[in-house]
Formats: structure tokens, sequence, C-alpha cells
């Protein structure tokens, strides 16, 4: 806020006594904000704590190694793999769909009925559960579309998987880019509108480009919600135990089984023994190391890019 | 000397902005369909339970799908407690830390732990699944619970919920506290008025619609939460009805993943397929209720600033 007039006059008030229930306030309101930060500091740390004798001991080869029942052989190179496939159904389905969208909606669409619908169902789509999203998945995709998604295996396959992602992503990719397309000022669209140019012109030569760092923002940042999700994988059947596969050909792989870094978390976090705790310990350590590359790389492109009118 | 016939433009180009325009149209038409897709995917399963169930399965003394006892009120009533623990523990911290945050903190500080606690708002929920088993559970609840208590319970995963719903509420409670123009809180201190009256009687009345939302939004997260409960409530196959929080038990989105994990199995057993379905689409209309009434709060926000 800077120095504003209440700051002023609050310190004058301040001067004359001591307001000690005033300052039991603020001291409750610290210790909230502390507390939950502390909780996540601590949940960090003892994750870490916990992980430290895996990497120690094993070093990259845990990175590199495949799920296994055996604690000291088990690693999360398959999970990975599985994970890095998965995004790649995000981005390319759900990153241009949910782009579009959010142009119809910013940039063509008039204040009718039907567009307030339409945002309505949008922002209550991001409020879905995303277990429900993985049962649209299991019915869809899964049981409907089994003998396209995974012959061989009830349907429960990469492709599934991804699929599901992709629609749990969309109505998050649809209301930040809004939101980014929203933030470019009407004087550049009027300018533009202004010599002559048509609609798409003006999105594709000025909205675009100005709302593109706010875009990538929040759609890096869908990725990383996609990356973390578990239950909606587990509900369209992602492998929760080991598995051998090795795909003939991208077909093949589309339609095989796969897991995911986080469902093999889920999985061993419910093992008993504590070399199976280590193994959860680091493998939580590794997804969320990737989570935090993705947002910073989306901190510092906010940062890099960000404009003020 | 301009015609108006050169004003219209050249065929082609219209041509191209009336498909461009379709294209995008059909993106947003997108959403509609998954959200029928939703509903008619859970309903036509969901009917099919209904339709074949004898009732008195719906009320047994406990969730056993494979014997065929649904008894919905364990699994709701689990859903409840593990949301009720979330809120008591997430709704004053969060709320406590959006005020520190929107009214006492210095500027800077508010910049650097905002983005914080927004990236803490996305840590997945199978990390706190792990931490309320691995820590929450022997260290925390184990000293307050009477007796023995099982490692998996309902109380731990309720608090592992509250962790991870306490950074959302605090994110949008401090934004519609932030929203609050600053002459109301001028005209408080003119008044003479400290920075707690004016926190408490003039900004967090003016905010209530957006604290109100950011708490409903929790809770809506706290019922449809998962992982956490997943892991750490325990009761893998079924569960007995229970109030005890120190108790495993079951929740309706545990129930869902404990009978997906063995789904293929499930395929065969008569019901416990679709009560997949029933159960999603009860989950589905409490969310959904709940985020209406949300955004009804939320539109009050802005229509008054």
């Amino acid at each position: 806020m800077g120095v504003t007039t209440s700051d002023v006059v609050a310190q004058a008030l301040h001067g004359r006594r001591f307001d000690a229930r005033g300052y039991l306030f603020e001291g409750l309101l610290l210790l909230a904000l502390l507390v939950a930060l502390g909780v996540l500091v601590t949940l960090l740390t003892d994750v870490v704590i916990r992980a430290m004798p895996v990497f120690a001991d094993r070093g990259t080869d845990f990175l590199a190694s495949n799920m296994s029942a055996r604690a000291e052989r088990a690693g999360v190179l398959q999970g990975i793999t599985g994970s890095l496939s998965l995004m790649a159904f995000v981005v390319v389905l759900a990153f241009p769909t949910g782009v579009a969208a959010a142009v119809y909606l910013e940039e063509y669409a008039r204040d009718t009925p039907l567009t307030r619908f339409l945002n309505t169902v949008i922002r209550n789509l991001a409020g879905v559960p995303s277990i429900v999203y993985g049962l649209l998945g299991l019915a869809v995709f899964a049981v409907l579309l089994g003998d396209l998604t995974g012959p061989d295996r009830a349907g429960r396959s990469l492709m599934t998987g991804g699929l599901t992602l992709a629609i749990l992503v969309l109505p998050i990719v649809i209301i930040t880019s809004a939101e980014a397309l929203r933030a470019v000022p009407n004087t550049i669209r009027e300018a533009a509108f202004g010599v002559g140019a048509t609609r798409w012109e003006v999105i594709r030569s000025h909205v675009l480009p100005y709302a593109a760092p706010g875009i990538l923002t929040g759609t890096i940042l869908s990725l990383a919600r996609a990356f973390g999700e578990t239950a909606p994988l587990i509900m369209v059947g992602a492998v929760t135990g080991g598995f051998a596969f090795t795909a003939a050909g991208p077909v093949e792989a589309l339609q095989g089984p796969y897991t995911a870094l986080p469902t093999m978390i889920f999985s061993w976090a419910r093992q008993p023994g504590a070399d199976f705790r280590a193994n959860t310990a680091a493998s939580i350590v590794v997804l969320l190391a990737v989570l935090l590359i993705v947002n910073l790389t989306a901190i510092i492109l906010r940062n890099r890019y960000d404009r003020r009118w | 000397m301009t015609h108006l016939r050169g004003l219209e433009g050249s065929p082609a180009r219209r041509r191209r902005e009336t498909a461009i325009r379709s294209l995008f149209l059909l993106a947003a038409g997108i959403s509609v369909v998954i959200s029928a897709a939703i509903i008619l995917s859970l309903a036509g399963e969901a009917l099919n339970f209904a339709l074949n169930i004898d009732p008195r399965q719906l009320f047994t003394d406990g969730w056993f799908p494979r014997r065929d006892q649904f008894d919905v009120p364990t699994i709701v009533t689990g859903t409840l407690i593990v949301a009720a623990i979330g809120m008591i523990v997430a709704a004053p911290l969060g709320i406590g830390a959006a005020i520190y945050l929107a009214e006492y903190a210095r500027p800077r500080t508010r910049r650097i732990l905002k983005p914080i606690l927004e990236v803490l708002a996305g840590i997945p929920s199978v990390v706190l699944g792990f931490f309320a088993l691995a820590v929450i559970s022997p260290n925390l609840i184990d000293p307050i619970c009477p007796g023995t208590t099982p490692l998996f319970n309902l109380a731990a995963a309720g608090i592992g919920v509250g962790i991870l719903i306490t950074p959302l509420i605090a994110s949008i409670a401090e934004d519609a506290m932030h929203a609050v123009p600053s002459s109301l809180r001028e005209a408080s201190y003119g008044l003479g008025a400290q920075k707690r009256a004016t926190s408490m009687f003039v900004v967090v009345p003016a905010a209530v619609s957006g604290i109100v939302a950011s708490l409903i939004i929790g809770l809506s997260r706290g019922i449809g939460e998962t992982m956490v409960v997943a892991i750490a409530a325990g009761a893998v196959g079924g569960s007995l009805f229970s109030l005890n929080p120190c108790q495993p038990g079951q929740t309706m989105t545990a129930a869902m993943t404990a009978l997906a994990t063995g789904s293929d199995q499930v395929r065969g057993a008569s019901l416990a397929f679709p009560s997949l379905f029933f159960i999603g689409l009860l989950l589905f209309f409490m969310t959904l209720a709940l985020n209406l009434v949300s955004e009804r709060f939320v539109r009050r926000v802005r229509q008054r600033y």
C-alpha cells in the first residue's frame, strides 16, 4: 500500500497508547500464517529427510529403474516416462482447444444468455472433483470406446489416461487464458480495427501476442496440476503394481499399460515396511522437483513478460 | 474516392473470418459437450444401479460393495467427518493468514508470500496423503485419541485435507480483502478506529462475500478430495458405519478408488461397478451445489465495487 493517509493516521493514533489487544490480534493472525506455512515446510523437510538414504545409496539408479515388488530394486523410470507421455496429450489436445475456446468467449461472443451459460458451465467444470473426470474417462474412453483405446486391456490404456487428463485441465486452461485475454486493453483492439483489420487479424497480430505470456503462464500451471493428478488415473486403470511392457510400435504404446509418478506414489504409500516408505518419499521428492521446475518456469515467464498499461 | 463496396472487403477474407469464428465456437462448445458427457455417463450407470438395487441394501451395517451392502449413510458420514475436520483446521488458519497478508503484512512481504501460498496450493494431494499417514497419524492423532489408535484413521485424513485446502482458502480470501477499496479503511481511521477494529469491522464485512466463497470452495474441495483419504483413512475394502474420527472409515471418494483399483473384478460383480457411478453422481451434485452457491457470493463482490 505504500505510505498512505491511513498509515499516517494509524501511526498517530497508535502513538498515544499501547494497543495490547491490537497486538494480540496481529500476533494471532501472524501465527495462523506461520502455522500454515510451517506445516508445509515440515512436510517438505520430512519428505526430503526420509528420501535421503534412497538417493545416497542408489543415486541415479532409482531414477533409471522400473517398478518392482522389491523395494531395493524399484525405481521411478516408468512413472516418469508415463507422466511425460500423459502430459503430451494435455499439451496437444487441451492447450489448443482451451485457448481457442477462450478466444471465442473473450473476442467473439457477445453478452448473450448463451455466452453466460457457457461461462457458468466452464467455471463449474473447473470445480468438479477430479475423481468424477475419472468416472467420465472410465465410462466413455475405457468402456464405450474400449475397442479403439485398448482392445487388449478393456480400454485401460495410456490413451484413455491421456484423454481423461486433457479433459480435466481443459476448463482450467480456458479460464486462465480468458483472464489473460481480458487483460489486453481495448485500445489496442480499437487501433487495429481502425486501420481496417478484420477480427481474426486483430486477434492474431495484436491480442494474442500481447496475451501470450499470460496464456503461457496459465497453461504451464494447468500442466503442473495435471502432472500431480492421481485419482482420475486410478479410476481409468493406470497400473499400480509392477509391469513389464515394451511396445512394438506407437499404436501399441498408446493402447498399452502405463503408470504415472503420482499413481506410483499412491501404491507405494500404502505398502508396509520402511523400505517402501523411503521409496515413497524419494519418489515424492522427484515429483515435487518436477513441479517446482514447472512452477518456477511459469513465475519467471510471468515476471519477465509482465506488462502494465 | 472510396465507394461503399470498397468497404465490404474481399469475399475470401470474409469467408476466412466466418470459418475461423466457427472453429473457435466449436472449441468453446466442447466444454458443454464434456458437461453433458459427464452427466450422461454418470446418469446411465447410476440409473442402472438405482433400478436394480433392493432399497434395503442401501441401509445396512456398512459399506461392503463386494458383499452387496451399499450403506450410503456410511460413506456420506465419512465424507462429512473428513470435510468437517478439514474445515476446522483450514478455516481459521486460511482466513487468519489472509487477513494478515491483506491488512498487516508489508507490500514486500505480501509480494513474496502470496506466490508461495499459490505454489503450496498446488502440492499434489498424494503427497499430503503420505504426510498424513506417515507423520500426522503417529505423531499428532495417536497422542490425542484415547486408547490404541489404528495408523489409518479419519482424523489424520481430515487434518491432511485441512492442510491441503488452507492455502486455497487463504489465497481466495486474501484476493477478496485486497479488493476492498482503501477509501473504506481511511474513512474508518478517520473516525478514530485502530487497525484491529478497521480489519474486523470494516474490511472483513466488506469482503464477506469473497470470504464466504473461499470457505465454500474449500469445503467443496474437501468433499471431493480423494487421495489423502484413500491413503490415510484406511478401509480399503469396506467399512462399518462409524462416527468416531479416531477409527478407519470410508468416504465417497475413497470408496470409489477402492472399487476401481480392483475394477476388473468389479466388472463381473453385479452392482459394484454401477455403484461407482451412483456415488459419483451424488458427489457431482453435492459439489455442483456448493460451487453454484459460491459463484453467487463472488458475483455479489463484483457488483459492489
